[in-house]
């Protein structure tokens, strides 16, 4: 299982280039769908054998290190990989089928499929990459997929909003690479746990921590716009909502996630030095995504604008729980119990707003389908005309507004009593305050879209194709099932990820050191003897 | 420690002639950055994405340079594998890697140079402007 570590990107990069081939010359489109299902489920499948197979894993390409300062590419399976690999695959999948059915009406099935292919590529690559450069050519090649299926409609709004994402997310890859150029500079190394070695030996030279901090406010200012967080968020709004329904899922379920909050996560927690300060800015940001991203939805009339000022919040609650474990962490390093509620917090509702919100865009595309708006005013008595639609829109806001026993609820819960513990009262409230917002919001889209007498756009509706239901319905399975069995969920899944965000930062490796190249008593290549 | 002071001297306290590529690498960025939030055609915009790009392409293969003990330095190409060879050479020597990484990074701006002018082409098409004032469909 190890050694298929690699086929996690090479598939979907091959897939990626395949589909618009075959779209060019297949005479029907079912050949498309079909390859880009299989290569979904394919990789599906890796990533259940990876979780279940495999420990804590560095996969050298080419079986190359580069000696004994390592310059080879690396590619690192651990608990936090495997668990977003895993969300990121399952969405994928489902949205996948989704498209077979909702995509009919767009043309060009070989371009969707390859950039769709792409996308996952790219986060795939993300999440495993051992090194900060292939974290940021990766990050790329999602980023750049992802511009253009949010313009894949090319109606005047989706090229609009499709240049505005770019132009910032462009913004954001110049700012991070800078900050990956300042590492390197300072410590002559890419790769994460040797830049965390480095980093650490460095801890009491105050010019190199003034060079550290410069570049850690760039990194995360660079990552906090590619999850949007409040002050960056700008383009999520915009470019969400305009993307097809399925891509809208991928992009707020998981490529916020997988290219923002998680290098975030892995930067703050693994790499860069522990200071309290850092996770008090990364507390900042996700308070105020919170509270800005919940207040602004409320007002919203767009089912898929709502859909998406509201990732904003929930994100905000992951952003939250894990700057309040970094604080911890250099704060209270005794307090292992709330440190652990934090994380298992922040990452439980990382997976469940993938789950539900990518459930509830793809709801949203169903509705828009069936009835050919998504102003929630010309909505109403949906539920009586597509039952299992219907049913799934509320399963899905049930979990985000956080009723027991769905997936949402012990999540936020969680996070709730992890802030309470650590003494951030205010936050608490604040967190808890938000959820109310939510059930506002969520209310609203209940009342207005299924609820009431059909309107007449409703009432020509037809109910969901079979494999837009089928995608839907899982969906709202694992809402409820991961509810139900939170246990299992943190046992198997949570925990491993738990664990490779509390390993050792700055001196310790992330990695656990057999993985690491054996370092000689004489280092030659090291950077400082280098420098005139 | 003092090592590790010394690896960093082009970029903190180092000699004023030492921080100038830098300083306009920096000075480049924030113009690229400028022509971005100031500017209102969206060719101008895109310009100001490339100008950032390129300064941020430009530092990193300023962190490369070595001004070598013979005033200049040689090639990153190293014949004799000895260990005592080495330090030497990698004092006269430009760092390689991050060559490779602008190289990478330079194709990935290509990339996306084509498609946001393929956008603004579009765009053109859809409004005939590049006005972004007047492209104003959606809201904030």
């Amino acid at each position: 299982m190890e050694r298929l570590l690699p086929l996690l990107v090479a598939i979907p990069l091959g897939g990626g280039f395949l589909c618009p081939v075959l779209g060019k010359f297949a005479r029907n489109r079912c050949w498309v769908e079909l390859l880009a299902v299989l290569v979904m489920a394919l990789l599906l499948a890796l990533s259940v054998g990876q979780l279940v197979a495999v420990d804590t894993f560095a996969y050298w390409v080419g079986g190359w290190k580069g000696g004994d300062n390592p310059i080879g590419i690396s590619l690192v399976s651990d608990g936090l990989a495997q668990l977003v690999v895993l969300t990121v695959n399952l969405v994928g999948l489902l949205a996948v089928v989704f498209s077979t059915s909702y995509m009919r009406r767009f043309t060009g099935p070989g371009l969707y499929y390859g950039l769709f292919l792409l996308m996952v590529a790219g986060m795939n690559a993300v999440v495993i990459a051992g090194d900060l450069f292939n974290v940021y050519v990766f990050l790329e090649v999602a980023a750049i997929a992802s511009y253009a299926l949010v313009a894949f409609g090319t109606e005047s709004e989706e090229l609009e909003a499709s240049f505005k994402y770019l132009v910032l997310g462009g913004i954001s890859s110049v700012v991070i690479l800078f900050g990956i150029g300042l590492l390197y500079n300072l410590t002559g190394q890419l790769n994460l746990s040797e830049i965390a070695v480095a980093l650490g030996a460095m801890a009491g030279d105050a010019a190199a921590v003034r060079v550290v901090w410069f570049a850690a406010g760039l990194l995360l200012a660079g990552f906090g716009l590619k999850a949007a967080m409040v002050p960056f968020h700008a383009w999520l709004p915009d470019a969400h909502p305009s993307a097809p329904a399925p891509i809208s899922a991928m992009l707020s379920g998981v490529l916020i996630k997988a290219i923002g909050v998680y290098v975030m996560a892995r930067l703050l927690l693994n790499v860069l030095p522990p200071s309290a300060a850092a996770g008090y800015a990364v507390m900042a940001l996700g308070t105020a995504s919170m509270v800005v991203g919940g207040l602004l939805a409320v007002g919203q009339s767009d089912l898929k604008r709502l859909l998406a000022y509201s990732s904003i919040s929930q994100v905000g609650y992951v952003v939250l729980a894990l700057g309040l474990a970094a604080v911890l962490k250099v704060r209270a390093p005794g307090e292992t119990l709330v440190i652990g509620l934090a994380l298992f917090g922040g990452l439980f509702h990382l997976v469940n707003h993938a789950v539900f919100k990518s459930l509830l865009f793809l709801c949203s595309g169903a509705v828009e389908q069936a009835t050919g708006t998504r102003r929630m005013a010309d909505l109403g008595g949906l539920a009586g005309r597509m039952p299992v639609t219907g049913l799934c829109l509320r399963v899905a806001a049930m979990s985000i507004i956080g009723v027991p026993p769905f997936s949402g609820f012990w999540s936020k819960v969680i996070i709730v009593v992890a802030l309470a513990m650590a003494g951030y009262w205010t936050l608490a409230v604040v967190a808890v305050a938000v959820s109310v917002l939510t059930l506002l919001m969520f209310a609203k889209v209940q009342r207005d879209v299924l609820d009431g007498e059909p309107s007449a756009c409703v009432r020509d509706a037809r109910k969901a194709p079979v494999a837009m239901s089928l995608a839907m319905v899982v969906l709202a399975a694992l809402c409820l099932g991961i509810g139900l069995a939170v246990p299992a969920f943190k046992r198997h899944l949570a925990d491993p990820a738990v664990t490779a965000l509390r390993a050792g930062q700055g001196g310790t490796p992330t990695y656990p050191e057999r993985f690491r190249p054996p370092v000689s008593a004489e280092r030659p290549l090291a950077r400082e003897e280098v420098r005139p | 420690m003092t090592g590790i002071a010394a690896c960093h001297l082009s970029l903190g306290a180092g000699r004023a002639a030492g921080l100038l590529p830098y300083a306009v690498a920096l000075g480049l960025l924030v113009i690229g950055l400028y022509a971005i939030v100031a500017k209102k055609n969206l060719i101008k915009i895109i310009v100001g994405l490339l100008i950032a790009d390129y300064a941020v392409n430009l530092f990193l293969i300023l962190t490369g340079y070595r001004p070598g003990t013979e005033g200049h330095a040689g090639a990153p190409i190293l014949t004799d594998g000895a260990q005592a060879a080495r330090t030497a050479f990698l004092r006269n020597t430009t760092d390689p890697l991050p060559q490779a990484l602008i190289l990478t990074s330079i194709v990935i701006g290509l990339g996306i140079v084509a498609l946001v002018v393929s956008l603004a082409v579009r765009l053109y098409e859809k409004y005939g402007t590049f006005d972004v004032t007047d492209i104003r469909k959606l809201r904030g």
